[in-house]
């Protein structure tokens, strides 16, 4: 276990500093280049430029601009956004919360009805119910979530009237019920897709239990099928899903950014958004390297979850 | 006793063979898709023939008419122009960039699944992990990234998008390029000294190409969805050429009082995002090899 | 003689796939009685799983298959009970253990929770009781160090203790009847020899009924006291364990217990060690007459593959053979041609 989870811990590492080079190439490749901000300022000379690219080491090879970087950043100095010069690290982690509470809302509402729909899909394989669910994942797959939070807007708030359109909270009130209403529609139209994925995914794990021998002993033994079907189909399914549910966190951080666009949520897919239109390099580096770092991290708590769920991997 | 044909021969065609045509003909959700899609295609590059207007047509006396008033079917948008004139050339833009990039990232995906699949060892693991790094971290981040510092041409959309998408494909073709590598017929082929890109070629791909089929299929419904996601957020195709995702960039601020400018080209990603994903689910289910004896 | 705990009356299950219904069983008919062990004998694909499956209700449900006929328990039909109340008869009433052990315990719960949940779904005991008799089992079945054993999970033991786990939870309950199929297939043989005494001990301690299902008529010489052999989803042999091993009237029977080894010396005058030639019919194309014909050393065209022979006496006792050719005089003294 302990040598399972080192090697993993090392296989991350080894990722996000792939991760970080792609991005650092991307960036640095650009035609632009960091310096494009102050281009556009009037009156710049070249030399002015030539003069703020050496201060800011820009005129070094980029292997080596690279290296600078990566020991900074190893070492919690992950520069200074261009925009307000406050330092990233303190930038993202400012927005960083309003992102986990939408996540983690979405994310719980995602397993729980994906669970459900999963698991009553295999009990009733090929019924109605299955087939409409089947479906019902893949538009619901195909739908821009962006579109479905605008047509969610469209309804909920401006016809109906019953959500607040945008934003976390409202200025002045900020109750807790005042936050709970403004994160019902993002967190349901985020949670669109994953409940989609989910409940495929959970379907498919039920069926594979549903054929275990231990399900037959279970019934051999005179259980009531709820018994049978939570403590020994679906505990079982489950564990599968942990994995998943580690895997599916870009696709979750990646919902999110479009997500709070359309909501006006103040995380850190909006600061995204905000620093591409600055070219504020720092932070996009920061937020690429967050995500990574973020995916990593859930890969690695969900490798523990599966050892916590599953004897066979904890003492194997 | 039937002959048994070589087996190379026999799998490197089956799939081109009638069960699986016929078993894909009765995947009813299937065959809605692709008539969707020949009928969305159709639409798009001969519709804009009978309409009066075409999509750059500014007309402000008719600002945000409402759908079906007058000669404009879908209403018009707030320059005035015509959105059914739009929706057709921008759903031009955004197929042709859906499918390019699917061709782009399939052969990327391909040749490095290929590869790492064939070779295995080292350039396995080394290819593996470039896939691994790619797939963890949203590939919205980066292809915005890109979008944002290079100029978003439609041809430089459709390279940003078939450089983030190439990773499912990539590993698809690996695994079944692996199991394939120690199937008899390559060991024959390897042991009358046949080039490694012959075999790689006319030996494993003919026997992978169902499953490329299906990933190809499905990354179109991908492709498609990140093009409207890059261009709604304002990094993709930029006006005033129209794409069904830009058509949506402004969309939000009008939703009060012209909400068919989100509603309209909302439905177009949808229905060919849905077509695709089922052409791609029959296909799974006619191409899969363990589903047809 | 005592009422039998358990009557099955033309027992006939059909599965469904694809549109294709095949029969795989047959009209099978037989009683057990309490403290008695019935062995039920066959290759696989004779049907003799799905039989005892079918006697738990474990088969697939009813457009998958269908269950007609009786199996009678205390003047009830099992066939007809809704699933509730057949969840009610499984552990209290039967109980069974299986082929797999590796394979029948839930891998993510402990050995001893699995065993208390055969006993909380069905009475109403203080935790502390239901951990006593926990032990108490794990106790019975020769699992050393209980209390501490029960805290274990499945992939903590070997084969042979998980099999006990699986016996002590089907014992759990004092059943009446206890199904066991193939128990002691999947073991080493010293472990399976150790399992069927622990079987036969518990059945002299409890007066249970046990069906033991098997393909390997050394198990059966070793626990049962009666003996039922069964062939593409009929029963073509039954009678008592002397009847039918020493004096086996179905060459079917004959080509079985010529292939295990041990019965080579025991009188049998069967020659080398021998096969059955070709293979068990699938029953969605089983051969005209008897279903044993096309394989039989001793089948004569115009009697073997006409009509279907019933199972009928041989002899004054209850042994019941399927063969239209067993009564010939000539027949028993004829040595078997198995190869």
């Amino acid at each position: 276990m302990i040598r399972f989870l080192t090697h993993r811990t090392l296989q991350g590492i080894v990722l996000i500093l792939i991760v970080s080079m792609i991005g650092f190439t991307v960036i640095n490749l650009a035609p632009g280049g960091p310096l494009s901000q102050y281009a556009m300022t009037p009156g710049m000379s070249q030399q002015d430029l030539d003069r703020i690219a050496h201060q800011m080491g820009l005129d070094r090879p980029i292997p080596v601009q690279y290296l600078d970087w990566l020991v900074n950043m190893v070492s919690g100095d992950w520069g200074k956004s261009y925009r307000d010069q406050s330092p990233v690290l303190d930038v993202v982690w400012r927005h960083m919360w309003a992102t986990l509470l939408l996540m983690g809302t979405s994310t719980a509402i995602a397993v729980a009805l994906g669970t459900l729909i999963g698991v009553l899909g295999a009990l009733k394989r090929y019924s109605v119910f299955d087939y409409m669910a089947t479906v019902g994942a893949m538009i619901a797959l195909s739908i821009p979530t962006f579109w479905f939070g605008l047509v969610a807007i469209f309804f909920f708030s401006l016809e109906l009237g019953w959500l607040p359109a945008g934003n976390m909270y409202t200025v002045g009130d900020q109750s807790f019920s005042d936050y709970a209403i403004h994160l019902i529609m993002p967190s349901i139209v985020l949670a669109l897709v994953n409940v989609a994925i989910w409940s495929r995914y959970m379907r498919a794990s039920t069926l594979d239990v549903m054929d275990q021998d231990y399900v037959r002993t279970a019934r051999a033994k005179g259980l009531p099928r709820w018994r049978i079907v939570s403590a020994h189909i679906v505990r079982n399914a489950l564990i599968p899903m942990i994995t998943l549910a580690g895997l599916q966190l870009p696709t979750i951080i990646g919902g999110a950014l479009v997500t709070e666009t359309v909501f006006t949520w103040p995380g850190l897919g909006r600061l995204f958004i905000d620093s591409l239109g600055y070219n504020d390099y720092p932070v996009i580096m920061g937020l690429l390297m967050f995500s990574a770092i973020l995916t990593v991290i859930g890969n690695f708590l969900a490798d523990i979850g599966v050892a916590l769920a599953d004897p066979r991997i904890r003492l194997g | 006793m039937t002959a048994i044909p070589d087996p190379a021969t026999r799998t490197r065609f089956a799939i081109f063979r009638g069960p699986r045509v016929r078993k894909f003909m009765r995947h009813r959700l299937a065959m809605i898709g692709l008539l969707t899609i020949i009928f969305l295609t159709l639409a798009c590059f001969f519709g804009p023939y009978l309409l009066p207007y075409d999509e750059l047509y500014i007309d402000l006396r008719a600002r945000f008419s409402p759908p079906l008033t007058g000669s404009h079917i879908l209403g018009t948008d707030p320059l005035g122009r015509d959105i059914a004139a739009r929706l057709f050339s921008a759903g031009q833009i955004s197929l042709t960039v859906g499918f390019t990039a699917m061709v782009l990232s399939t052969l990327i995906g391909t040749v490095i699944g290929v590869v790492a699949g064939y070779f295995g060892g080292w350039s396995r693991i080394g290819l593996m992990r470039i896939v691994d790094a790619f797939l963890s971290f949203p590939s919205i981040f980066l292809m915005l990234t890109l979008a944002a510092f290079l100029k978003p041409s439609p041809t430089m959309i459709t390279l940003i998008i078939a450089v983030t998408s190439w990773m499912e494909v990539a590993r698809i073709v690996e695994a079944e390029v692996r199991g394939q590598s120690s199937r008899d017929f390559t060991a024959a082929a390897r042991m009358v000294g046949a080039p490694h890109w012959w075999i790689m070629g006319r030996e494993i791909l003919p026997n992978v190409i169902g499953p490329i089929i299906v990933a190809a299929t499905l990354t179109v419904a991908r492709a498609i969805l990140l093009e409207a996601y890059i261009s709604f957020l304002g990094y993709g195709i930029q006006p005033p050429l129209p794409s069904w995702g830009n058509m949506l960039n402004n969309a939000q601020q009008y939703l009060d009082s012209a909400p068919w400018l989100a509603i309209v080209p909302g439905v177009a990603i949808t229905l060919a995002v849905t077509s695709f994903n089922f052409i791609g689910d029959g296909l799974r289910d006619a191409l899969d090899a363990r589903s047809v004896q | 003689m005592t009422d039998p705990v358990l009557s099955v009356r033309d027992l006939r299950i059909r599965f469904r796939s694809g549109g294709r219904e095949t029969q795989v069983v047959h009209g099978v008919d037989f009683d057990i009685r309490g403290g008695e062990t019935l062995a039920l004998v066959g290759e696989s694909g004779s049907g003799k799983s799905v039989t005892s499956f079918a006697l738990m209700r474990l088969l697939p449900e009813a457009p998958r298959c269908t269950i007609e006929g009786s199996v009678s328990m205390g003047g009830v039909n099992l066939l007809e009970l809704s699933e509730r109340r057949m969840a009610q008869v499984r552990g209290p009433r039967i109980a069974m253990i299986f082929q797999e052990p590796l394979t029948s315990l839930n891998p993510v719960h402990r050995v001893g929770d699995q065993i208390a949940e055969a006993i909380r779904f069905h009475r109403k005991m203080s935790k502390a009781d239901i951990r006593a008799r926990v032990i108490e089992l794990l106790t019975l079945v020769g699992i050393p160090d209980p209390a501490r054993r029960m805290h274990a999970y499945p992939g903590e033991m070997s084969g042979g203790m998980r099999q006990r786990v699986v016996i002590a939870m089907a014992l759990a309950l004092e059943p009446d009847l206890l199904i066991a199929d193939e128990p002691t297939t999947a073991l080493d043989v010293t472990v399976q020899a150790q399992i069927l005494e622990l079987l036969r001990q518990i059945q002299r301690a409890t007066n249970m009924a046990m069906l033991f299902i098997t393909h390997d008529f050394g198990v059966v010489a070793e626990i049962a006291e009666r003996v039922m052999v069964m062939y593409a989803g009929r029963i073509v042999e039954q009678g008592s364990l002397a009847d039918v091993l020493s004096n086996p009237r179905m060459p079917y029977t004959r080509g079985l217990l010529a292939s295990v080894p041990r019965f080579e010396d025991a009188g049998l005058k069967t020659g080398p060690l021998g096969t059955i030639e070709g293979f068990v019919p699938s029953p969605d194309n089983l051969p005209a007459g008897c279903s044993f014909h096309p394989r039989c050393p001793h089948a004569r065209p115009g009697i073997c593959d006409g009509a279907l022979p019933e199972l009928a006496a041989h002899g004054a006792g209850a042994h019941l053979v399927r063969c239209a050719r067993s009564d010939e005089p000539a027949f028993g003294a004829e040595p078997a041609e198995v190869s």
